[in-house]
């Protein structure tokens, strides 16, 4: 029998975790000596208050709706994907060299080009650890952690070296060809007569980001490839009895998150920056790991999960300015948030159950046979 | 000559952090919990050493404080990881996060200085030590420079992490509590059967673990540099864990692993040498990220086979 009804589990646990997160926070804001309601208000009105703001918190989201999906997928097969930065900072370098060196004649084309390059790059990083997790049996949380390391010092050194143009400082790639300008909000909805904020750097990648919540939608629960791999998830050994090869789950679950986590860039590097400068990913693929446990690991709820976290960002961004609370709260709340949906899901979930049972319970002494499970 | 001897002393320095890390590391995980959340408590014990030795003026107190902090944040992941059985491996990515917030909140809250603290100076800091003879064997060839210019004169917390190597094996292999705390890592199952806490052991185990990131930290804000600044670890934390793996879980080991760990950051810092020793231009990128290519090589088991212990990373049921 269940413990407690499906909605309870999907919507309730984490509304909880996000309160307790939330109040937490709250005093740590006390503790600085700062006004807890007046920062949920500036926050509040940093993320949502006018169309511009609207388009910052929907831009960072596309960032985590990638990375999230990304942590999802692999969550799905079991597997802690840690290294989604990593996979986010290749793809940018596949999204910077799809741009800078095949010359597009339209954009439409160019982010076809684009969604290729992330997805290879990204994936090709997140093949290695799968690899060696599959074969030689190294724990994918450890080889993803060092592969960020690594990623970040090579494209250091690109920036520093190969792909900087000759006579610029600033150690990043030269501006990407006119042709490859991703239409933001604003152009995508001039022409349906509704205006948007010009400033703001949400862009087209935003519905490719949609777009990929359905794939995976999909992929998980309609197909039978996303069968064997919740399957492989559940339990390893009945994979096997099933006939499911552990290899092949794993190399394709991590090559699809690292390919997620890539297309990251299509937002970040290809729609804002249009060039590729250093630390571009800027710990969205933490926020991923965050985005993911929150939402549950379905692609709904990391949509739902992406969009607080982008308001959280933007939120904490204009609390910053306006107040004395330093951006880093939101690695706070980010922090808290991990904790209270991931690592101290029990502390949450068994008193809700008890409760549930004892509701349960109450009314009716006798509960009605219910067919063996 | 000169110059071998300040890049070896510059290994010893760099090596400390790592090797106090690293075998903190090393507690935890040998009774079976993981702990990425290394490089957390080492950022949140380099700023509260900081802060405390900045307002008391007295490092001793900062160093307290310090491992005060870590053991704050070790109880958060005993309680996540022992307790509510979660997942270890989410709770020490939580715990960084947390540190790398709360750290840059709480020195601009009490410093205004833009998440930073303020210089050490006196005795808010680690002295120098000159150990007995230093002057009088400098003058004894090969030896006596190493002895008087690396060994000697380095903060007393580099000779305490030294001292934790022995310490560390004595514990672990030759005392009835460290045979336990291996056993819980290796099959916590039959230590409950022997009637021997499990609970117990794992919180011991983690407290261990919060001490010693707790005096790394404390060593990088007010031994290795005067004061804290955000991100001051840098990533050291993940280096000791990559440490960890290539010493596969052994003291002596992550002595020497972390010993060439240290030396490569050290070499890092100089990149002029390497090009006048080698005669050819090495990226100062591939020093950075050589503790992990390192490591995922031996993790790749083309180099001997790092097996961690075997119950690692799993929370303990008691009944089935």
């Amino acid at each position: 029998m269940e413990k407690m009804p499906k909605w309870a589990d999907v919507v309730l646990i984490p509304v909880i975790s996000l309160l307790l997160a939330g109040i937490l926070s709250g005093l740590v804001i006390l503790a600085i000596g700062e006004d807890p309601i007046k920062a949920l208000w500036i926050m509040f009105d940093g993320a949502f208050g006018s169309k511009y703001n609207w388009g910052y918190t929907l831009y960072y989201a596309t960032n985590f709706i990638f990375t999230g999906l990304a942590v999802a997928v692999a969550f799905h097969a079991r597997m802690f994907n840690i290294g989604g930065e990593g996979q986010a900072a290749l793809g940018g370098l596949g999204v910077a060299l799809v741009c800078i060196f095949i010359p597009w004649p339209h954009w439409s084309l160019a982010i076809l080009g684009a969604i290729v390059g992330s997805a290879l790059f990204g994936a090709a990083w997140a093949l290695i650890p799968a690899y060696l997790q599959a074969k030689r049996g190294s724990h994918i949380v450890i080889t993803t952690i060092m592969f960020n390391f690594i990623a970040s010092a090579l494209l250091n050194y690109l920036l520093i070296g190969a792909l900087k143009p000759i006579g610029m400082m600033e150690p990043a790639t030269g501006k990407f060809p006119a042709a490859t300008h991703l239409p933001s909000f604003h152009e995508m909805l001039a022409p349906l007569g509704i205006s948007f904020s010009k400033g703001a750097p949400a862009n087209i990648s935003f519905l490719i980001a949609i777009a990929a919540c359905v794939f995976v939608w999909a992929l998980i629960w309609k197909t039978r490839l996303g069968y064997q791999i919740r399957q492989f998830g559940e339990s390893e050994s009945a994979a096997r009895y099933a006939g499911t090869s552990p290899t092949k789950i794993i190399l394709v679950s991590m090559t699809l998150s690292g390919a997620l986590a890539g297309m990251m860039a299509l937002n970040n590097v290809m729609g804002e920056a249009e060039r590729l400068v250093m630390n571009a990913t800027e710990g969205a693929g933490f926020i991923g790991i965050a985005v993911a446990l929150m939402g549950r690991s379905h692609p709904v709820g990391v949509f739902l999960a992406a969009i607080l976290f982008g308001a959280l960002y933007q939120g904490g961004a204009i609390l910053s300015q306006d107040t004395n609370i330093p951006v880093q709260l939101v690695l706070v709340i980010q922090a808290l948030v991990i904790m209270l949906t991931g690592a101290l899901d029990n502390m949450v979930r068994a008193p809700l159950e008890k409760m549930f049972l004892a509701f349960r319970r109450a009314p009716k002494p006798a509960p009605k046979p219910t067919p063996a499970e | 000559m000169t110059d071998i001897l300040t890049l070896l002393d510059a290994t010893l320095r760099l090596s400390t952090p790592l090797l106090l890390a690293c075998l903190a590391g090393l507690f935890s995980e040998r009774a079976g919990i993981f702990d990425i959340g290394l490089e957390g408590k080492m950022l949140v014990a380099a700023f509260l050493s900081a802060a405390f030795a900045a307002m008391t003026g007295n490092v001793w107190i900062g160093l307290l404080a310090g491992i005060g902090g870590s053991l704050i944040l070790s109880a958060i992941h005993g309680l996540a990881s022992i307790t509510f059985r979660g997942n270890q491996l989410i709770s020490g990515v939580a715990i960084n996060f947390l540190a790398s917030g709360i750290t840059v909140l709480m020195a601009q809250a009490w410093f205004q200085q833009g998440g930073r603290t303020p210089s050490l100076t006196g005795n808010g800091r680690f002295d120098a030590i000159t150990l007995p003879f230093a002057n009088a064997l400098a003058g004894v060839p090969v030896i006596g420079p190493i002895y008087s210019e690396v060994i000697s004169g380095q903060t007393i917390l580099v000779y305490v992490a030294l001292a934790f190597v022995p310490l560390s094996w004595w514990v672990l292999f030759q005392t009835r509590f460290g045979l336990r705390l291996r056993a819980v890592g290796e099959n916590p199952a039959a230590v409950d059967t022997a009637g021997v806490s499990v609970v117990g052991l794992r919180f011991a185990a983690v407290a261990i673990c919060g001490v010693l990131c707790g005096v790394a930290g404390a060593y990088l804000s007010t031994g290795l540099q005067a004061g804290f600044v955000k991100e001051m670890t840098a990533g050291r934390g993940y280096i000791a864990l990559a440490a960890l793996i290539f010493a596969k879980w052994r003291p002596w080991y992550a002595l020497y692993a972390c010993l060439l760990f240290g030396f490569l950051q050290a070499f890092a810092l100089r990149p002029d040498l390497i090009e006048r020793w080698l005669h050819f231009k090495v990226q100062t990128q591939l020093l950075d990220v050589m503790p992990y290519i390192l490591t995922i090589i031996i993790l790749a088991g083309f180099v001997g086979k790092a097996i961690p212990p075997r119950a690692g990373g799993e929370p303990y049921v008691k009944e089935r």
